[in-house]
């Protein structure tokens, strides 16, 4: 945010615009920092054999990693949204002590290594001395590690922070008012927050979502630690990459342009809502 | 139809008193900034619970704290207009209109056709398509007033209908809002400006602080103000004093002269503007008052000039033009003010 004092003309100085250039060494030291995001971009599409890239995406194996990760990212996508609108909910709304703790405990994910979220998750999810896990297997007959359920779980671990953060300030900005309003015309809770609440919630909640699913797509570290690195049902697409690159780097190539086509897709899209480029 | 609300709700640090009773009549609750005015119409709505009292409708209890009742704004038939309005940014005026009807289980088709008669009505036919976003103050405006009525409200409530307009749809609104409010029912509504109390209220609830101070017909209470903040509104000097004996004592120790000997102990005094002269320096006879003091401001008014003056009496006279030019009148000039001792309004505090 810039406060309005920032734009205050300083004295002896031209306005904003060409006197209130950047010094020299920062613009250097700033080129620099982009060549370092987008060199290995270029050596990505650079590499690539472009006429062995079509080819590389039918071999059966990538296949089966593509289909695995769409699927499950949209299903870890779609916890992330059941579990994570009811989170943003109680943190834009509620009143309550610890609100900030439980805050810090829906987006350290964020910033947890996604390998000690692969082990926390197999400490309370694991199948024989998990937490939870084997009263689940028992009463459920539901085994998380080497399975998809697993994969979803790790991706959705890690991605909803993500919708939680964006779907909450979303919730923040909401005038209440038009629930009230709502609520004066008849509207019962359930009808407000459908028509009225989702409503306005509807472009937030895309962009948690779309984020969600940009990162669960790409989730590595959490899955091939809780839920293994079994083929065609917990071998996902960044798994692949890392397995391909040893035995046949054209396909690795392939995949991770898949993945970089789809964050480049998620980024556009989002440019102006996530990055607060607010006109 | 008949509001009866008695009872206390606390915002913030104000608890703001909800006394009213309104019949099928028009009731202003005017009052500044900050009096708790919104709140008050909150709790009608079922926006902001009472904490102490009652509030019912034809007889129906809405809330009662203390006997564990409150009845949900969904189930109230309390209709709302709220302050800019707040029309739903992702439907068109039709269905903004339709919204109540849906909600109330009114078929999709037979609230469209309502919710047109509705626009029709409010002058708003060739709008139904159009988003909020696309109309003009007045005619969001009107949409919610369309809104809140298509449900047929036993009570409406409004809140500062008028105040998100600029100064010509204001007038317009204002006239036209009086002509849709005139059907019957119980009506509230929430202002700041007394000329919208004046042209669009049966009665006037003033209050300030939280405090109902007043209430009656406008013209009752610019008669006999009670308190700086009404004289204020209606253009009255106003002050406070113990009456005895043909004489009222201020509480600066001046004393006034008045032709009313029956009110006698605390009481209020009112001055019309008009009815104070202005001298050069103080004149003779025996039945007046007369205050010496300091020209503070000087405002014409066409033709006629609001002189204030400050002294031991403050007080505001409305004189012509003419005179103000023959007396020299600026500020920080010294003159004498002179008030006919059966000019002065007392009533008992």
């Amino acid at each position: 945010m810039l406060g309005s004092a920032s734009f205050r003309p300083e004295p002896g100085r031209r306005r904003r615009g060409t006197g209130a250039a950047v010094p020299v060494p920062v613009v250097a030291l700033a080129v620099l920092g982009a060549a370092f995001f987008a060199l290995p971009l270029l050596g990505l599409l650079q590499q690539a054999a472009w006429s062995e890239v079509v080819r590389d995406l039918g071999s059966p194996e990538v296949r089966a990693a593509l289909r695995l990760s769409l699927e499950c990212s949209l299903w870890a996508t779609a916890l992330a949204t059941v579990l994570g609108v009811p989170v943003a909910w109680v943190l834009a709304r509620g009143q309550f002590r610890g609100r900030s703790l439980l805050r810090a405990l829906v987006l350290l994910p964020m910033v947890l290594p996604p390998v000690v979220g692969g082990v926390a998750l197999l400490a309370a999810f694991g199948r024989t001395n998990g937490l939870v896990g084997p009263w689940l297997f028992d009463t459920f007959g539901i085994q998380f590690t080497f399975s998809k359920t697993g994969v979803v779980l790790a991706e959705t671990f890690v991605a909803m922070p993500f919708l939680v953060l964006t779907v909450e300030g979303g919730w923040r900005a909401l005038d209440a008012r038009y629930e009230d309003a709502a609520a004066t015309l008849g509207a019962g809770r359930w009808t407000t927050f459908r028509r009225v609440t989702l409503r306005l919630l509807g472009p937030s909640l895309a962009a948690g979502a779309a984020l969600a699913w940009a990162r669960a797509l790409g989730e590595f570290g959490a899955t091939i630690t809780f839920a293994g690195n079994v083929e065609g049902r917990t071998r996902t697409t960044p798994l692949a990459v890392y397995l391909l690159l040893e035995t046949h780097p054209g396909a690795a190539l392939a995949l991770s342009l898949v993945l970089l086509a789809v964050s480049v897709v998620v980024l556009v899209a989002l440019r102006d809502r996530w990055f607060g480029v607010r006109r | 139809m008949t509001l009866v609300a008695a009872g206390t709700a606390r915002v913030g640090a104000l608890d703001v008193a909800v006394d009213l009773t309104v019949a099928d009549e028009i009731v202003a609750v005017l009052g500044p900034n900050g009096a708790g005015k919104t709140t008050l119409l909150r709790t009608l709505a079922g926006l902001h619970p009472l904490d102490t009292g009652r509030i019912t409708l034809d007889g129906t209890v809405l809330d009662d704290p203390a006997a564990g009742v409150f009845v949900r704004p969904a189930h109230r038939s309390v209709g709302m207009v709220f302050q800019d309005h707040v029309l739903f940014p992702f439907l068109d005026a039709r269905e903004n209109v339709a919204f109540g009807l849906r909600s109330r289980g009114v078929g999709r088709r037979e609230a469209r056709r309502r919710a047109d008669d509705w626009l029709a009505r409010v002058g708003l036919a060739d709008c139904a398509t159009a988003r909020p976003d696309a109309l003009s103050g007045g005619q969001t405006q009107r949409v919610a007033l369309a809104r809140a009525l298509a449900s047929e409200p036993r009570l409406l409530c409004l809140d500062e209908p008028l105040a998100a307009l600029d100064a010509q749809a204001r007038v317009e609104i204002r006239r036209a809002l009086r002509r849709h409010l005139a059907a019957a029912g119980a009506r509230v509504l929430v202002t700041h400006d007394p000329v919208d109390a004046a042209v669009l209220a049966d009665r006037v609830v003033i209050l300030e602080a939280g405090r109902v101070i007043q209430t009656g017909t406008m013209d009752e209470i610019a008669l006999r103000p009670r308190s700086t903040y009404v004289a204020d509104l209606v253009g009255c000097n106003h002050y406070r004093g113990v009456a005895a004996d043909g004489r009222v004592t201020l509480a600066g120790g001046a004393t006034l002269v008045v032709a009313d000997r029956t009110v006698t102990g605390v009481v209020h005094v009112s001055v019309h503007p008009r009815s104070v002269g202005l001298h050069r320096e103080a004149p003779g006879g025996s039945s007046r008052n007369h205050f010496a003091g300091t020209v503070t401001d000087v405002d014409g008014l066409g033709d006629r000039v609001r002189v204030r003056i400050e002294g031991a009496v403050p007080i505001v006279a409305e004189i012509t033009a003419a005179a103000s030019t023959e007396l020299g009148l600026a500020p920080g000039h010294g003159v004498v003010a002179s008030v006919k001792a059966t000019e002065i309004t007392v009533y008992p505090a």
